[in-house]
């Protein structure tokens, strides 16, 4: 088996004297997904800031290609090619398209004795990268990315870390604030970032979603990982149970069976008092 | 799923079958945000020439404005900069006359040469620009009140060392006919140089803002600080940068009016705080951040400058000019908020669609 790109092993992290993360362990190869799930408060943020370099793990080690690695800052894990896009893209809605693809990374051109933005490269790099993650309806790169939709976004997001060279991607919940077209147009590109050979890494709340691209799961559960497994391996029921911890999961069924038991003795009384 | 992106470049070439040139479109002039306050800035010309009468259209018209919107100005982009980067320097209120009474007490009072009492006042604005932006970094107090705090104290800094070396809150300063001509004098009688460093420094800012890295840098921190940061962008620097430029601008203002009225009060410029703020919002920059050009900067000033100069050439009681600039305000942010939204929504043009 090859070395996979991204390697966790035994990650810890606390606050203070609370714990966030137990022992986790993972493997992200290239061209695969790997979907993160879990639900709120199961520690994905702080597993995606670590490996962003927000957060730097208490104790554990990550690798790359084999190689120990520790991030010191956001800037140092896109300098390694992790790149992260948040729920809302990371884009700044009162720039230009152009503008905000190459934030930090402008090209220059010669301006008689100054170097200036180079407005117009700018501007048809970030078209082009765009439509090759199928964005089509956007032509001109002086448009500011607040008239884009909320999928749009994330491919304008999506399309600069491919870029700039990024070997993982890391998305939070890219599809969490989307309609149903919009996410799964969001999915497609998903897959084609992996077509492109780079490893993704999906964080969603969301099943369905998850089952549609991933190839590779990761259930956490109050900071530790319950499960750990590959596509066809487990079914949805299955999943969306071990998200929401099984057995808690039924005790509020039963409990909310009973509450619309007593409704329904209820409801015609005070209709025949009416 | 996609077939809805698909259809809409096709349904915009089909309602708009015009060919395109190199000419702007009305679209593409909607699309630029300060048409809010161009019209703004025309209503007011408009206005202020109809109840004005011929005076104020005169060149002494003209320049009484002018040489407002100049010193104004000078002050306001370096303003606009920090705002669209998202901060705020009041700073600038106390920083005038700081800059007057180092030069005045330096060059007047202690008839040192020009050039010392310049560089010193110039120097003074960095140094305090430098503080501002330091102390906003480390202490993450938002730069309001940490400029705030600096307005007060270097007021008070500039009245107490003013009456311990000169002894006086008022000093005369004599400078020699080329620091008059090149920073304190009227042209023809009647325009001030300033205008000339004016539209340098809005040649500068424009260049800075357009067409240079730091200028989207600036954009990006407005927007989004923490992503600014995540992209690369040595975001302290810039700050740093940005209220120094504040700083020094207001420091030769400052130095500008001494050579120009021959004398230093400790208790100007405290108009400038909220002057160079409205004018740069009647200029469209988002007070928040993230968006603001230098076209609006200037339009915005030249705005405030004619109806604060204006009334005194209409009949009206000079007394409503307060009024009228309030009122004006609050329109121009609403007309401002409504072409800013028209620029968002603006449906794509089809010019490219082929390539």
């Amino acid at each position: 088996m090859t070395t996979p790109l991204l390697r966790l092993t035994g990650i810890n992290k606390s606050f203070g004297p609370i714990d966030v993360l137990h022992d986790i362990s993972l493997e992200v190869n290239r061209g695969e997904v790997l979907c993160l799930l879990g639900d709120n408060g199961a520690g994905k943020s702080t597993l995606i800031k670590i490996l962003s370099g927000v957060h730097r793990p208490t104790s554990g080690t990550m690798e790359m290609d084999g190689k120990a690695v520790a991030f010191d800052s956001p800037r140092d894990a896109s300098d390694h090619g992790i790149a992260t896009v948040h729920q809302f893209g990371g884009t700044f809605p009162l720039m230009s398209i152009g503008r905000s693809f190459f934030v930090g990374a402008e090209p220059t051109r010669r301006w008689g004795p100054l170097t200036i933005y180079d407005r117009k490269r700018a501007n048809e790099i970030a078209v082009t990268e765009m439509r090759q993650l199928g964005i089509t309806r956007i032509d001109d790169g002086d448009r500011l990315v607040g008239g884009l939709s909320g999928g749009e976004r994330q491919a304008l997001a999506i399309a600069r870390a491919v870029h700039f060279g990024a070997s993982v991607l890391i998305l939070d919940e890219p599809t969490a604030a989307l309609g149903v077209k919009e996410a799964a147009h969001v999915l497609r590109i998903v897959l084609q970032a992996r077509r492109k050979g780079i490893a993704v890494i999906f964080i969603t709340h969301n099943v369905v979603h998850a089952l549609t691209v991933g190839d590779h799961f990761a259930v956490l559960i109050r900071g530790a990982k319950a499960a750990d497994f590959r596509k066809g391996e487990k079914s949805r029921e299955a999943i969306t149970d071990l998200m929401a911890g099984g057995e808690q999961m039924a005790e509020l069924e039963a409990e909310i069976e009973s509450f619309s038991a007593a409704d329904d003795r209820q409801a015609p009384r005070d209709a025949s008092h009416a | 799923m996609t077939s809805q992106a698909h259809d809409q470049p096709a349904v915009v070439a089909t309602a708009l079958p015009a060919p395109h040139s190199s000419m702007p479109s009305i679209g593409s002039l909607v699309r630029r945000p300060e048409v809010g306050s161009l019209i703004g800035m025309i209503a007011v010309l408009v206005f202020f020439s109809i109840f004005g009468g011929a005076n104020f259209m005169s060149a002494g018209g003209a320049a009484s404005w002018l040489n407002v919107a100049s010193e104004l100005g000078i002050i306001a982009l370096p303003v606009g900069l920090l705002m669209i980067a998202g901060h705020l320097d009041l700073s600038v209120g106390s920083m005038i006359p700081a800059s007057s009474m180092t030069i005045a007490i330096i060059s007047g009072h202690y008839d040192q040469p020009i050039i010392v009492g310049i560089l010193a006042a110039l120097g003074l604005g960095l140094a305090v620009g430098f503080i501002n932006g330091v102390l906003v970094i480390r202490t993450k107090v938002p730069s309001f009140v940490v400029t705030l705090a600096t307005l007060f104290a270097l007021a008070g800094l500039t009245l107490g060392l003013s009456i311990i070396l000169s002894g006086s809150t008022s000093v005369a300063l004599k400078s020699g006919p080329i620091a008059k001509l090149v920073l304190g004098d009227y042209l023809g009688g009647k325009f001030q140089v300033t205008l000339f460093w004016w539209i340098a420094i809005v040649l500068i800012v424009g260049f800075i803002l357009n067409f240079s890295r730091f200028g989207n840098w600036i954009l990006a921190m407005g927007g989004d600080a923490v992503s600014a940061r995540n992209a690369g962008i040595p975001t302290d620097r810039v700050t740093i940068a940005l209220f120094m430029s504040s700083g020094l601008c207001a420091a030769f203002v400052g130095m500008s009016q001494a050579i120009l009225y021959n004398s230093a009060q400790v208790a100007a410029g405290q108009s400038f705080i909220f002057n160079s703020i409205i004018a740069v919002v009647i200029g469209g920059v988002l007070l928040t951040g993230g968006y603001g050009s230098v076209v609006g900067i200037v339009l915005g000033t030249l705005t405030f400058s004619i109806v604060n100069q204006g009334i005194f050439y209409t009949g009206f009681d000079a007394n409503w000019a307060s009024l009228i600039i309030g009122v004006l305000l609050l329109a121009a942010v609403l007309m401002n908020n409504t072409f800013r939204t028209m620029a968002l929504t603006y449906a794509p043009r089809t010019k490219s669609r082929v390539r």
